[in-house]
């Protein structure tokens, strides 16, 4: 019997490549193409007057330099609006080369292509740039009060507002009997891979053809745009991501601007052509996420059972809106987490600031929104001196509820219904690993000892695997190697393993035959991307569905060949055989040579197969009608709608009485992602999500100035966790499988990022006793809130210190 | 301003991986440029580019050390071992998949403690030097023996477990390697 590969926790198929050296990644690529560099703006908001490139010109090794007014057609024009929608009213983009205004430092103004990267970045050095200096937007606020403008024809610095509303929330907070109102807020940070971006494209002048390499994640998407830009007909464009260090969401943006510059100057030159981005320039002109300024409003009764929830947020979405305003509109849905908000209504603006554009990060918008709502959730426990898990559970949707339908469009256009789930078990087993119960005893312990423990807890829902489609494609050859391709890509994932189980359960075919391809418009050209937690679920049930029709015909022309049932035949480590008879066989290789009627036996393989050749009809086309040569077969997944996944972390946290230092003694994980094709994938994906996440709660912020300079654009200032940093992460996993996809998958990539923020700071205040309402912290900024607190500009919490005060009957606000 | 027009070269010796190898290259050619695009072993990665990440990180006469933070000429006549020769250290084995493998390579893949794999490298020679210094590292060890590379993917977790396996693997082969010669 073959070993069951779905579900085993088997180790990756692409690390004896990439532990010794043998990984691809974009700079591995194209040694002796020509480099480019770029002139970026200094400046956060100016008018370029004047820009003269009579010194660079000279410099030994430069072979082009191009500005603005040198781009033809398309190329010149403002780069696409990904993502339209209705209530992104003011969208703006910007151009390849800045046209006459740059909106944020790194804005790219000039490009120089030379034999190397080092005389590039001397003629970029040589470049002069007059500027007239414009008013600079930083920060929500001053974007909020619109005294100046970053864009003049956008009133107020709006992007866009909406208004999401399930229910009368003014009537539902005017019944409720307590009332609270938070404000929040939560810092930009950045996805920051080890890999930065990277283009290289190659003209094929003889045949008219462009090869783009691009470290994206989505070869389909730049190959389209770049098509469009360059007035190239799409089949004579190919895309490829080779190995790619990381994506985290930046690389889903697309076209960058390089992604255009990069292939029209390999075609304008005949010239390989590559840019391989510095830190430097991923910190100033890549994209950010995550700040918001928030505003939550929540009625409940006496149990803590929400009535009415009333949002509103200011998103800062930076200089250009090119990927739409997905971000804000999965805050403002996933918002509402496992729970029923009773009326809910949310509205935001989304701003323009001076600085670096926002797109989607690891999480995309929902560690903001989750710290909305587990900060209200604490507040209600805080407010009635109830447990917090308990509130939580008070409000769960319960798994008889399912699917639960919240009345509001996700991020995807189509309705935010969850499809299962089962809160309480996760709960019940987050509280037991991490010993909620016994945590009070803990912490008398602890403070006898002189320390400050708190404990916290977060839950979410993710929406997962959202559409429109992915596809599989499986080929089997001759010598029984299966080809597998979808055109989704890969930044670490594990596809090559994940992608090669599924085929390998579903087929009947040792692991080591499945051979997968990801990012190859050459190999498969209908694709979206990798992001949103798609992967698996998209591409993997495609992959399954192709794999189901190729064993269907595989087994068919067996049947022929073996002159038995087909139903009596089944495949086991790449052999077809008759159940219970297994003398009765054949390799499926040799199937793969019967599929195809050549008549040449050209391999032993073939020859083998002509015992198989039975007799043959004369009145019979050799492939029939509606048959096609070869063991080759494709299939799409195309959902209804999101599979929703979810879960739930406490951490327990210890804060220094004296220096405010906040350490992460427990960290504690419960995850349910549907049926897992491989758990230590899964597993690695929780780990890297929850030290992603600790980042952002603890470290991570884009420290800009009043002039829109970015103060820490380097890894030595801009704080990433070391292994030093993270905790170690107690992980255990709940399986609700999900009724919309065969393989009941749903996705893993995001979860665990997504409610560290929220787990944090219900840790900190706990320890602390006064309410946590922005993050990141740092330990200087608890030490200042702790002598805000002493000052009494800062009330206690009511629970569990000090005990509430039954004589105040005032609504607090925090 | 200096004269950029004309770039004085100098032709450069260092034995990568066992093997001498020359370029002629600009004086301020960095190190991991030279082995990434002068050499072509482009499994040294560059990931910051001032010293931070660790992942340009090689061994130079067998002690890790920054590769961006080097020119290329000051390695003159030096020893560097890179990723790719870290298959041909005396304790390096074949694995199932038929790759030469040292001890620390081998951890990797058995720990999954690498995703995308950009990083490791720069793990992967931190760990061969560090286990020539600690050959039984506790947890907490192993965890500090790492602190100086970033990583983006995993969280450390499996990194952790990779450098304890790593030790295990490495006391393994040695003891095998006694056992031969004895």
């Amino acid at each position: 019997m073959t070993t069951q590969m779905f579900g085993a926790p088997i180790r990756r198929k692409e690390d004896p490549r990439l532990v010794t050296g043998g990984g691809r990644y974009l700079d591995d690529l194209g040694q002796h193409a020509l480099a480019a560099a770029f002139v970026r703006s200094p400046h956060a908001h100016a008018r370029i007057t004047d820009i003269d490139v009579t010194d660079a010109v000279d410099v030994e090794g430069v072979v082009a330099i191009y500005t603005w007014e040198d781009l033809p057609g398309k190329v010149a024009e403002p780069l696409p609006l990904l993502i339209p929608h209705p209530t992104l009213t003011h969208g703006r983009t910007g151009y390849a080369l800045a046209r006459d205004e740059v909106n944020h430092v790194g804005e790219p103004i000039v490009m120089v292509v030379a034999s190397d990267r080092y005389a590039a970045e001397d003629a970029c050095q040589r470049i002069r740039v007059d500027y007239e200096m414009l008013p600079v937007v930083v920060g929500i606020e001053n974007a909020r009060d619109g005294e100046h403008l970053v864009h003049e024809d956008a009133p107020g610095n709006v992007a866009a507002h909406m208004v999401q509303q399930n229910g009368d929330v003014e009537a539902a907070l005017a019944k409720a009997k307590h009332t609270l109102t938070l404000d929040l807020s939560i810092e930009r940070s950045a996805c920051m891979p080890m890999e930065g971006k990277g283009v290289y494209a190659r003209w094929n002048d003889e045949d008219g053809e462009l090869r783009i390499y691009s470290s994206t994640q989505t070869t389909t998407g730049v190959r389209a745009a770049v098509a469009a830009k360059l007035e190239l007909p799409l089949a004579k464009v190919e895309c490829i991501a080779p190995d790619v260090g990381g994506g985290f969401g930046v690389k889903i943006m697309h076209p960058w601007p390089e992604e255009v510059l990069v292939p029209w100057a390999a075609r304008l030159l005949k010239r390989e052509v590559k840019w391989a981005e510095d830190r430097r320039e991923h910190f100033i002109s890549s994209a950010h996420e995550r700040g918001q300024l928030q505003t939550v409003t929540v009625g409940f009764d006496d149990e803590g059972r929400v009535l009415g929830l009333d949002v509103k947020f200011w998103h800062d979405n930076g200089a250009y809106t090119p990927y739409g305003i997905i971000v804000p509109i999965i805050t403002s849905t996933q918002l509402l987490g496992p729970y029923k908000p009773g009326a809910y209504r949310c509205e935001f603006r989304s701003l323009y600031t001076n600085t670096v554009l926002v797109t989607p990060y690891r999480g995309a918008g929902r560690p903001q929104g989750v710290f909305a709502m587990e900060r209200t959730m604490d507040a209600i426990a805080d407010y009635l001196g109830i447990d917090r898990a308990e509130v939580r559970s008070r409000n769960f949707i319960l798994p008889e509820e399912m699917p639960y339908d919240h009345g509001l469009l996700f991020q995807d256009g189509r309705p935010l219904k969850y499809d299962s789930g089962d809160f309480p078990a996760s709960l019940d087993k987050l509280k037991k690993l991490v010993g909620w119960d016994d945590f009070e005893a803990y912490r008398a312990q602890a403070e006898l000892e002189g320390r400050k423990v708190g404990l916290g807890i977060g839950c979410y829902v993710e929406g997962t695997g959202v559409g429109p489609y992915e596809g599989g494609h499986i080929v089997i050859e001759t010598s029984g190697r299966v080809n597998v391709a979808t055109g989704l890509t890969t930044q670490g994932q594990g596809h090559q393993t994940a992608f090669a189980q599924i085929v390998a359960e579903e087929l009947g075919v040792r692991l080591e035959d499945v051979h997968v391809t990801t990012g190859d418009t050459r190999k498969m050209g209908y694709a979206v991307g990798t992001f949103a937690s798609r992967a698996a679920v998209m591409s993997g049930n495609a992959i399954a569905l192709a794999t189901r029709n190729v064993k269907a015909k595989a087994l068919r022309i067996a049947a022929d060949a073996l002159e038995v049932d087909e139903e009596d035949l089944e495949i086991v480590d790449g052999v077809v055989q008759v159940k219970g008879a297994p003398t009765t066989s054949m390799p499926l290789g040799t199937v793969a040579v019967l599929s195809n009627p050549l008549r040449y036996a050209f391999d032993d393989a073939a020859k083998a197969a002509t015992q198989f050749a039975g007799t043959f009809d004369p009145d019979k086309p050799p492939v029939a009608e509606d048959e096609e040569p070869g063991l080759e077969g494709r299939d799409f997944y195309s959902p209804t709608q999101a599979t929703f996944a979810n879960g739930m972390h406490a951490a327990i946290v210890e804060t220094d009485p004296v220096t405010a230092e906040i350490t992460i003694l427990r960290y504690c994980v419960i995850h349910d992602c549907g049926t897992m094709i491989n758990p230590m994938i899964v597993e690695g994906q929780v780990h890297g999500g929850v030290a992603q996440g600790v980042g952002g709660a603890l470290y991570e912020r884009m420290a800009y100035d009043e002039s829109g300079q970015l103060l820490n654009a380097s890894l030595m200032d801009f704080l990433m966790p070391y292994a030093s940093e993270v905790p170690h992460v107690e992980a255990d996993h709940l399986e609700t499988p999900s009724p919309l996809n065969p393989l009941g998958i749903k996705g893993a990539g995001e979860a665990g990022c997504i409610p560290v923020s929220a787990v944090i700071a219900s840790a900190i205040e706990d320890a602390e006793g006064f309410p946590i309402t922005s993050m990141p912290i740092s330990p200087v900024e608890l030490w200042e809130l702790r002598q805000r607190h002493e000052a009494g500009e800062i009330p206690s919490l009511r629970h569990p210190h000090p005990a509430p005060d039954p004589s105040n009957t005032q609504e607090p606000t925090r | 301003m200096t004269d950029m027009t004309t770039e004085q070269v100098h032709d450069v010796t260092v034995n990568v991986n066992g093997v001498p190898r020359t370029a002629t290259v600009p004086a301020r050619r960095l190190l991991s440029d030279f082995l990434r695009h002068d050499l072509e072993l482009t499994g040294t990665h560059v990931g910051c580019e001032h010293g931070v990440c660790g992942a340009c990180t090689v061994l130079l006469d067998g002690k890790p050390m920054r590769s961006c933070l080097m020119f290329a000429v000051t390695a003159q006549d030096h020893r560097i071992t890179t990723v790719e020769g870290l298959c041909d250290a005396p304790d390096a084995r074949p694995c199932a998949t038929g790759e030469r493998m040292n001890p620390a390579q081998q951890a990797f893949a058995e720990c999954h403690g690498l995703q995308c794999g950009f990083c490791t490298p720069g793990f992967l020679t931190t760990v061969t030097a560090y286990l020539e210094e600690n050959p039984s590292p506790s947890q907490e060890e192993a965890r500090e023996a790492i602190s100086g590379n970033l990583c983006r993917c995993t969280g450390y977790q499996n990194i952790v477990k990779s450098v304890l396996r790593a030790a295990e693997i490495r006391t393994e082969r040695l003891e095998e390697n006694a056992g031969e010669s004895a």
